[in-house]
């Protein structure tokens, strides 16, 4: 079954175009590797799936439905979650409260609901209290819960966004660089995460320079360069190919 | 003494008046970032919305309907937060640049429908005879004083909880995200445009209720009450107080309205009589200097965070 679908899309900005015709599906359940040399368009093609960017030609799909029109807003809801390349806590928030703001459909972010359904809405903070620290847990930022996000390192900001994201239960993610600047030791915690969360059902779509990582945990990967598909198989197949090896070494410079 | 003491309770009352209108813009633009230069339009649709629905019947002009003072109240909170509503879903498409001119457009609008349309607002002349809460005390002028300022003062502290308690809510952890970093609260689900809109009418609802509560406190109503200095004088008290603190917003208005009066006496007992004019923009001045000093001194006001 496809969970997420680009047809023919692309993005111009100004006279480039920074996505060029790009068509590809992702599986449910595989973890799709997004590769290609800096400028490729890579991260631009995530602001297209996940809608902060608008497309200037082409159609997206998400669980089926077009979503190319749908904002940015409702695709989280939709079951797409996305992390950035650089990534964006809410620096002066708590972890707990960065967490908590990810949980979908809760009835206290409606105004009149926190004087009409204080109970209900209680209840339902405690539980996405109870599941926001168990996610923190896993990615070893329990302990600074109640801190504002603004001490963490790169490494474990990239964290927190990992598990922020799964609050909202998605179908899909966008993780953009995953590992960019993640210590080894973290690094390890990252990589076993997200093998987890993927085999209880979660698909992931993975921009990511580390080749290590990714020959550990793509099933398949896209090979993108300035703005186009330029190939795809499994890692080590696509890691030989000589298209991939001169887009590297002889493309856009970095 | 017991002079002094009504005083005291007619100046405390004037002032939690204010502290209710910078409440307002305190969720507007302490905890949004929205900016209205259009303060006194809305306390103006306040109001007016509770003297017309209030007041007897009268000749010359639509209504008044002689409602209950509460559901004036209530209608003045609701009418203008429609009208905010309308104005954010109007200008707050995606950036909030378009809504400062928008306001200030509003208030002029409402200040020349206010002017003109006296079959409905009485024009000039404003409207009258807008019923006093426990006006059949009004014979005793001391208990007068003090039961208007007890029901003033109960009205600011309810808003001021209601306020905290939204801010401490879910609702405001989304407002906390969205000025934070915005592009990541809209990747978590949440609608800029939405809760921007909903800041901006609740902050309304607000204004328009103290705008309610003046008109009954004051007996009277008219355009000139309801002029720039009133924008001017809010966006001081929050400045004083600290934007983002409810507590600075209440703390900024008393100390701001004490030296208005202060500054009004001293120019009433120090200037001469047909220089007396001129001189009400001394008030101004005083105000304007106190800014300057806060901002030298404390920039962030009394109860503000420092903003890094
Ligand atoms: N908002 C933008 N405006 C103009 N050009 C942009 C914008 N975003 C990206 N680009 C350009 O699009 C190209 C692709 O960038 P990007 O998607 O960030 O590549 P990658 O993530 O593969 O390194 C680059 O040439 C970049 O300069
Ligand atoms: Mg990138």
């Amino acid at each position: 079954m496809t969970v997420l679908e680009a047809r023919n899309v692309s993005k111009r900005f100004g006279g480039i175009a920074a996505v060029d015709g790009m068509s590809f599906s992702v599986a449910a359940g595989e973890i799709l590797g997004l590769i290609g040399p800096n400028g490729a368009g890579k991260t631009t093609m995530f602001d297209l799936l996940a809608g902060s960017v608008g497309v200037s030609a082409g159609e997206i799909r998400l669980m089926g439905q077009d979503v190319t029109t749908l904002p940015a807003h409702r695709r989280l809801a939709g079951g797409m979650g996305r992390t950035f390349q650089i990534p964006r806590p809410f620096p002066e928030l708590s972890l707990i409260d960065n967490m908590l703001l990810a949980r979908q459909d809760q009835t206290g972010e409606r105004l009149w609901a926190n004087f009409t359904a204080p109970r209900r809405i209680a209840a339902e903070e405690r539980a996405a209290r109870d599941k926001a620290l168990a996610l923190l847990d896993l990615v070893a930022l329990r302990r600074l819960a109640d801190d504002p996000a603004r001490v963490l390192s790169g490494g474990q900001r990239k964290l927190l966004e990992l598990a922020r994201v799964m609050m909202a239960d998605p179908k899909v993610v966008l993780l953009d660089e995953p590992a960019a600047g993640v210590n080894p030791s973290l690094l390890e915690v990252l990589i076993d995460r997200i093998r987890e969360i993927n085999a209880s059902g979660v698909t992931f779509v993975l921009i990511e320079h580390n080749i290590d990582m990714v020959s550990r945990l793509c099933h398949r990967v896209l090979v993108m360069a300035s703005g186009a598909l330029l190939c795809e198989g499994t890692p080590d197949v696509v890691a030989r190919d000589p298209r991939v090896i001169e887009a590297y070494l002889g493309g856009t410079p970095a | 003494m017991i002079d002094l003491l009504g005083y005291a309770a007619f100046f405390t009352s004037s002032a939690l008046i204010f502290a209710l209108i910078t409440l307002g813009l305190n969720l507007q633009w302490g905890q949004t970032g929205l900016f209205n230069v259009g303060i006194a339009g809305f306390v103006a649709i306040g109001a007016y919305t509770s003297a017309i629905l209030t007041t007897p019947e009268a000749a010359d002009r639509i209504g008044g309907f002689d409602w209950p003072i509460l559901a004036g109240w209530l209608a003045a909170a609701l009418v203008t937060a429609a009208a905010a509503a309308f104005t954010g879903f109007a200008t707050l498409r995606l950036k909030s640049d378009y809504l400062a001119i928008t306001t200030f457009g509003v208030a002029v609008v409402v200040q020349l429908v206010a002017l003109n349309a006296q079959g409905l607002t009485g024009g000039p002349f404003g409207v009258a005879f807008i019923p006093r809460p426990f006006a059949s005390l009004q014979d005793q002028p001391a208990l007068f004083n003090f039961i208007n300022l007890g029901v003033i003062a109960a009205v600011t502290v309810a808003v001021y909880l209601a306020l905290e308690h939204l801010s401490r809510s879910p609702w405001g952890r989304v407002l906390k995200a969205l000025r934070e970093d915005e592009r990541a609260a809209i990747s978590l689900g949440k609608s800029a445009r939405s809760y921007r809109i909903q800041a901006f009418a609740a902050g309304g609802a607000v204004m328009g209720l103290a705008g309610a509560v003046q008109a009954h406190f004051i007996g009277f109503i008219a355009p000139n009450g309801y002029l720039p200095t009133l924008t001017f004088q809010v966006w001081a008290m929050l400045m004083v107080g600290g934007s983002g603190s409810n507590k600075g917003a209440i703390l900024g208005s008393i100390v701001v309205w004490a030296i208005w009066v202060g500054a009004g006496a001293f120019s009433a007992a120090v200037v001469p009589g047909d220089w007396q004019a001129r001189a009400a923009s001394l008030q101004i001045v005083a105000i304007g200097v106190m800014l300057c000093l806060i901002l030298l001194w404390r920039p962030q006001g009394f109860f503000g965070k420092r903003r890094g």
